[in-house]
């Protein structure tokens, strides 16, 4: 069976709605669909904790936060994107807060902002700790109110229906029945979030499988700066439950097993009561995880079975303060590692946080393929470069969610291409396939030997980590590189034992493996080209900066035999040449 | 402590079995481990058929209500130890159709949360800046706002057992969240639904909503709360005449 709407947006996270929402505005006669493989209001954007980032205050400026995200991102951001970005951020949170987000008030009831890593000013707006949850439930709350968004939940989309180098669809399983559908569209949007789970140790969760990056990717659009992957300084050890960066920005201190202060020594600033803006602890998360690291080879960590920890210590915040600002905190300290952190030391380790890179896109959102439009986590703008500071990456969603949105609708209503014959052949074909290959997991039919998904999956983590952690070389991306293609070709002799079609999670698994071992390919073919080190991509091997060579996006392109072919574009600069980045002096 | 524990989880495929039967597993009993991860571990190394949704695992997505050992739970925020030494039950949600293993349909909250008008309403166009609104006024409305459409309130609700065109818990402190927000106007927008039998006054007031709540939310309160303005209306309805109101 298939459908067709005007724009289908993949993905009901804050982009994707905002995505979808943004069409109907542009232009109410279209129609507009939300596929997502999961309820929307269970997006991971649902987690989000910290804030999000415009410039609020009269104290503060455009400017200001320009230069923060530039420099933070270590001048590989695209410095007209990143403007964009910084003048619609304050409007988008506007909006949320006239579409009702109960964004946490000053005492005469204007919005509240909070200190955050990396940026120079307070201009961090917030929902308490529950920023992301309030941000999402906000944005699918007033989808309800809109008719014309026609959602398609628990849809899981497998492929892109491209014809000519044009986009026109996808092809999707309905998990309720395990039917195979197509989705025919003008235009698509794809808003699937990241790929944290590409990684053993992340704060993503289990959705974030990459999957938007891997359908863009096999489609022919190249992917850019996919080695450029962030470790958040402070996760819960076993769990990856994040801490967020609000805990520091309101006074938290990172303490060694000695009870030091480290940041100190790493070229961070010097420690006070209070917290500075851009200084020791509120440093950008690239520096504090890499400080983590030596803080590890100088033996000053303490070991626990999960992995060498040190300590955010909030106490002397008082229970007031953490309880009015970070009671998710409390809340999340108290379940997972039964302390309180009122009273205790909150154990903390670095862990895969957020994706720089994704689907290579102008700042329209538009893709290299006609008809395709990525925004959100998927996406690299970029506004973000070589490291995203805390709170820009809720703003970017709604910004380039609305922008894409907004351009696929433009296209959509002035071209109308229709799709055509092939189209419709190219989706029977897309079922086909993907029924037979139900049919052969039914059957038991397996060519040789039989593989666990997760087997293969916590492997493939493994070497990520090994490979291409906070710190790789020319060697451990080789070895890495060598450890995927094995496990590719594993891959193929997975097997499903689910002989059911009615919600299928281990067919699901599968697919969500073979997105990930793509992306895993990418990161690491990406990160061996680039011979520097360069905000949250530090090689050993070339330790310093290189503009000379690498003031550049890296695009890697799939090639037929699955390998990736990496090449570069220039950054685009308007106003801040690169120069040092300065923080704590 | 033991170093294992039983998990018995309800089976039920669609075509496979007539109706749900229990299969046990034993899995390591360890302190940090969440039901969640015992079901986890059996997914991923010892039955990869059994079905689930779960997704943050940090008990913000909503995703993983279950019934353990009779109590609608968050799967990811309970703990294997606490039901040492076991065994542990593990059942979909009650009151939703099964639609396999431990995943239910809530396909009905999803159609009835439209009903009760959870978004913003004004008629005037909003201002240049922000609606104020201060700390004191976000209070009053700020626990509805916590509510993740986890479902354990209906899965606990022996009203909605009985009723299932119970509008429920979750959907009227949802509609209670904007109704006392400072800066909506749509209470009258939501009043048919939310007074008719199959709203407020349906409910018993057994109170069992806000005891499975996992996020504080209080149902049973806001259900309360607005039986108190509905009352008030009813009675302004009677007192004054149409154009007086
Ligand atoms: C724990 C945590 C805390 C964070 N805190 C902050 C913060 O304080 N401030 C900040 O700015 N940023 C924060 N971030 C980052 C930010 O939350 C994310 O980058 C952002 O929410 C991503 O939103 P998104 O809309 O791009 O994707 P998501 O919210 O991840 O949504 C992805 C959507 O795509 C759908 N999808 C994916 N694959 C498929 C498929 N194959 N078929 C169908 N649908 C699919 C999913 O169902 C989902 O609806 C945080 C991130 C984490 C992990
Ligand atoms: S009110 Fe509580 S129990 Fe009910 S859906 Fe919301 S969070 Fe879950
Ligand atoms: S997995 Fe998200 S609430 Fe449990």
């Amino acid at each position: 069976m298939s459908t067709f709407h005007n724009v289908v947006v993949v993905g009901g996270g804050g982009a994707g709605l905002r995505a979808a929402i943004a069409v109907a505005e542009a232009n109410p006669r279209l129609t507009v669909a939300v596929v997502s493989k999961v309820y929307p209001m269970r997006s991971h954007t649902v987690s989000a904790e910290g804030g999000a980032a415009a410039v609020a205050g009269p104290d503060d400026s455009l400017e200001e936060h320009l230069y923060d995200t530039i420099s933070g991102g270590d001048w590989l951001v695209d410095q007209d994107a990143a403007e964009a970005f910084v003048q619609e951020a304050p409007r988008e949170l506007l909006r949320l807060e006239h579409w009702g987000c109960p964004w946490s008030r000053q005492r005469d009831g204007r919005i509240a902002v909070r200190a955050f890593g990396g940026m120079k000013k307070k201009r961090t707006w917030f929902a308490a700790d529950k920023t992301g949850f309030h941000m999402l439930h906000t944005l699918f709350q007033t989808t309800l109110s809109n008719p014309d968004v026609v959602r398609y939940d628990e849809w899981f989309v497998t492929s892109l229906l491209v014809d000519d180098g044009q986009v026109y669809g996808v092809v999707a399983i309905e998990l309720a029945t395990g039917r195979v559908e197509t989705v025919i569209a003008n235009a698509v949007i794809l808003c699937t979030g990241g790929c944290g789970r590409v990684f053993p140790f992340t704060t993503n969760a289990n959705i974030k499988t990459g999957d938007g990056m891997a359908l863009a990717y096999r489609a022919g659009a190249p992917l850019k700066d996919m080695e450029f992957v962030q470790y958040h300084p402070t996760g819960l050890p076993f769990t990856g439950i994040l801490i967020t960066e609000a805990a520091r920005a309101e006074g938290g201190w990172l303490l060694n097993k000695d009870g030091y202060r480290y940041l100190q020594d790493y070229d961070l600033g010097t420690p006070t009561p209070h917290p500075v803006l851009r200084s020791m602890e509120l440093g950008p998360r690239d520096r504090l995880s890499q400080a983590f690291v030596h803080e590890h080879d100088k033996g000053r960590t303490t070991d626990t079975p999960y992995g060498p920890i040190v300590h955010l210590d909030l106490r002397h915040l008082g229970a007031e303060v953490i309880d009015a600002k970070l009671p998710f905190v409390r809340e999340l300290c108290s379940k997972y590692e039964n302390i309180d952190p009122v009273k205790e030391l909150i154990p903390v380790r670095p862990v895969v946080h957020y994706m720089m890179g994704g689907v290579h896109t102008d700042i329209h959102g538009a893709t290299s393929l006609t008809g395709l439009y990525a925004a959100g986590e998927v996406a690299c703008v970029s506004i973000n470069g070589a490291n995203r500071l805390g709170s820009n990456s809720l703003p970017e969603c709604l910004v380039f969610g609305a922008r894409a949105g907004q351009a696929a609708a433009e296209f959509v209503t002035s071209t109308r291409t229709a799709p055509g014959a092939a189209v419709y052949a190219q989706a029977r074909d897309a079922q086909r396939l993907l029924e037979r290959e139900f049919a052969r997991h039914a059957e038991g039919s397996h060519i040789g030997g039989r593989e666990r998904i997760a087997d293969i999956r916590t492997e493939m983590q493994t070497a990520m980590e090994n490979g291409a952690g906070i710190y790789r070389d020319g060697e451990s991306l080789a070895k890495a590189a060598d450890r995927l293609r094995d496990l590719r070709e594993r891959f193929g002799r997975a097997t499903v034992d689910d002989r059911s079609r009615t919600f299928n999670t281990e067919a699901v698994a599968l697919l969500e493996l073979s997105f990930m071992l793509d992306v895993a390919e990418s990161i690491v073919v990406s990160a061996l080209h680039r011979g520097e080190s360069r905000g949250a991509h530090q090689r050993t091997d070339f330790p310093g900066r290189d503009d000379e060579r690498f003031l550049a996006h890296s695009l890697v392109r799939r090639t037929p035999d699955g390998g990736g072919l990496v090449d570069y574009m220039p950054v685009k600069i308007t106003q801040w040449p690169p120069g040092e980045r300065v923080y704590g002096r | 402590m033991a170093d294992t524990i039983t998990m018995q989880v309800a089976r039920y495929r669609p075509g496979q079995e007539a109706e749900p039967v229990f299969q046990s597993y034993d899995v390591p009993l360890r302190k940090e481990w969440a039901v969640l991860d015992g079901l986890n571990h059996i997914k991923d190394h010892v039955d990869g058929t059994l079905s689930y949704r779960w997704s943050c695992r940090m008990g913000i997505c909503g995703s993983c209500g279950m019934t353990v050992n009779g109590s609608p739970v968050l799967s990811c925020a309970t703990f294997l130890t606490d039901y040492a030494p076991g065994p542990v039950r593990v059942e979909p949600l009650r009151n939703f159709p099964v639609v396999r293993d431990l995943v239910v349909d809530i396909g009905d909250f999803m159609a009835k949360l439209p009903s009760v008008k959870p978004w913003l309403i004004r008629d005037d166009e909003p201002p240049e800046g922000e609606y104020l609104q201060t700390p004191d006024e976000l209070d009053d409305y700020k626990k509805f706002s916590m509510c993740i459409n986890c479902m354990l309130c209906y899965s606990a609700c022996p009203v909605y057992a009985l009723d299932p065109a119970f509008v429920g818990p979750a959907a009227i402190a949802l509609a209670q969240r904007y109704n006392l927000d400072s800066r909506d106007e749509g209470a009258a927008d939501r009043r048919d639904v939310l007074s008719s039998a199959e709203g407020v006054w349906a409910c018993t007031f057994v109170g069992e909503c806000s005891t499975a709540c996992p996020k504080g939310v209080d149902p049973a309160g806001a259900i309360q709360r607005y039986k108190l303005t509905a009352a008030t209306h009813a009675l302004k309805d009677f007192l004054l005449p149409r154009g007086a109101r």
